[in-house]
């Protein structure tokens, strides 16, 4: 039995393939039905958190717990004498590695878990590297797709908010490209998707639209996945005008297929209206939780053999 | 009627031809050429015989080898070298786009992790529609060569 993430650092969506990307997800989905509390026993993961991300940290140390293993680690470092003596991360890194089975991270920096992996004598996993990567908010979403959809192929997916600063966004679509998917971008001039994105969908050849509203977009989609459009990026009345063109409420489902769900990588603040969440559509909170199995489908490929072809 | 140059003639050193009009000081600033003590000529908007502009340089006593031509084709990628020998071009090639440079480029991400760690900033270098980017291997910003200002 082998599987290709092994012993495998796990930095950015681009390194992984699509066969990767439905090994892990399939590996959720297995963790899921059946729970291994035992798999990682006698496991130690590190869970060094550089900059603090609560929700990250405890869906990660949640998932080593449920598949048996112990945590070390630290929530933010500056309760730490990490920062303070003036180590350079590299040697924090090796230090720390040689104490654990493997370990993730936070960083505030960008590229600090490639840079990490280099240092590291154990497998790093990233929990989000500045505005760079966050790899397994992109597996868990890709997972809670291919759990509401059956598949990950062909699917109609809207992205809306903020496309132009949403790094989660961003991976999706580069995760989301490698499946023929058809893609709708939603934003306000401002916020649009970057243009490298657009580069890169051209040249794989995928389909999209780009959108200044909802209006009319909704009826065609499988997948709504919703961002937050930061206030503090528009003066008032502007954002009282385009509140209406971007903020999601249960009566704007007429007509939308009976699988299409609502996906948004939390927190909401007004762009989802708390009507949505009682309509068989809203699936954000569910999306939440299986963090935890995206998170423990990677620790059991990356610290086991148990999984992948047989 | 025969054309000349206007740019005087070197016995010994590197000529490097056919810069992009305006890149040629951003060259000579790149390889910090002007703080060595040999006689650099440069020519600027200098006419081609297709009726375009070129900038070019002639460095004496100085023989840029290929890691140095490779570094000059992320500003100059369809610049040539001449190697002369006295007054004779004894050698002539063109310029190729390395697939990645190392330790020679600061990133332009402020926020790179690179910047206060002991490793070598390591850029991936694609071109695209004759544009140069460099893709940093840490922080995955991709830039285009012009931003690059400094050298480590």
């Amino acid at each position: 039995m082998s599987n290709p993430l092994y012993n495998k650092n796990i930095i950015s969506i681009t390194d992984l393939s699509r066969a990767e990307l439905e090994l892990i997800v399939s590996t959720a989905n297995e963790l899921k039905q059946h729970p291994r509390p035992d798999l990682l026993k006698n496991k130690v993961i590190a869970s060094c958190f550089f900059e603090a991300s609560t929700r990250t940290r405890l869906s990660f140390e949640t998932a080593v717990q449920r598949l048996g293993g112990s945590v070390i680690g630290f929530p933010d470092s500056g309760n730490t004498s990490l920062g303070k003596k003036g180590e350079t991360l590299a040697d924090s890194v090796q230090v720390i590695s040689s104490y654990s089975d493997a370990f993730f991270m936070r960083h505030n920096q960008e590229g600090a878990a490639r840079l990490a992996s280099e240092f590291s004598s154990v497998p790093v996993i990233n929990g989000g590297d500045g505005s760079n990567q966050h790899p397994t908010q992109t597996l868990l979403d890709l997972f809670s797709i291919y759990e509401t959809q059956g598949t990950l192929d062909k699917l109609q997916v809207a992205f809306v908010g903020d496309l132009k600063y949403g790094r989660t966004v961003h991976s999706l679509t580069q995760a989301l490209s490698l499946f023929d998917c058809e893609f709708h971008f939603v934003a306000p001039p401002a916020l649009s998707m970057p243009e490298y994105i657009i580069d890169e969908l051209k040249e794989k050849g995928c389909t999209f639209t780009q959108y200044d509203s909802l209006d009319g977009v909704l009826s065609k989609l499988d997948i709504l996945y919703m961002t937050r459009v930061q206030k503090e990026r528009f003066d008032e009345t502007e954002y009282q005008h385009m509140k209406s063109s971007f903020i999601l409420t249960a009566q704007m489902f007429e007509g939308v297929k009976d699988n299409l769900k609502v996906l948004h990588p939390l927190p909401r603040v007004d762009e989802i209206t708390t009507d949505v969440d009682s309509t068989p559509y809203a699936y954000y909170f569910q999306q939440a939780k299986n963090g935890v199995y995206a998170r423990q489908a990677l620790l059991a490929l990356v610290l086991t053999n148990e999984f992948g072809d047989k | 009627m025969k054309k000349h140059l206007k740019v005087e003639a070197i016995e010994q050193g590197t000529v490097i031809d056919h810069i992009a009009p305006g890149q040629g000081i951003k060259i000579l600033k790149f390889f910090e050429l002007s703080k060595g003590r040999q006689r650099i000529t440069i020519g600027l908007n200098l006419p081609t015989y297709a009726g375009e502009h070129k900038d070019l340089i002639k460095i004496e006593n100085t023989v840029f080898d290929q890691n140095q031509a490779n570094q000059l084709a992320l500003f100059a990628p369809k610049a040539t070298i001449n190697v002369i020998e006295n007054f004779e071009v004894v050698k002539k090639f063109k310029v190729a786009i390395p697939e990645q440079i190392a330790g020679v480029l600061i990133c332009p991400n402020s926020n790179c992790i690179s910047h206060n760690e002991p490793v070598d900033s390591r850029f991936n270098i694609k071109q695209e529609s004759g544009v140069v980017k460099l893709k940093c291997h840490y922080c995955e910003k991709s830039f285009i060569s012009e931003v690059f200002k400094e050298l480590h």
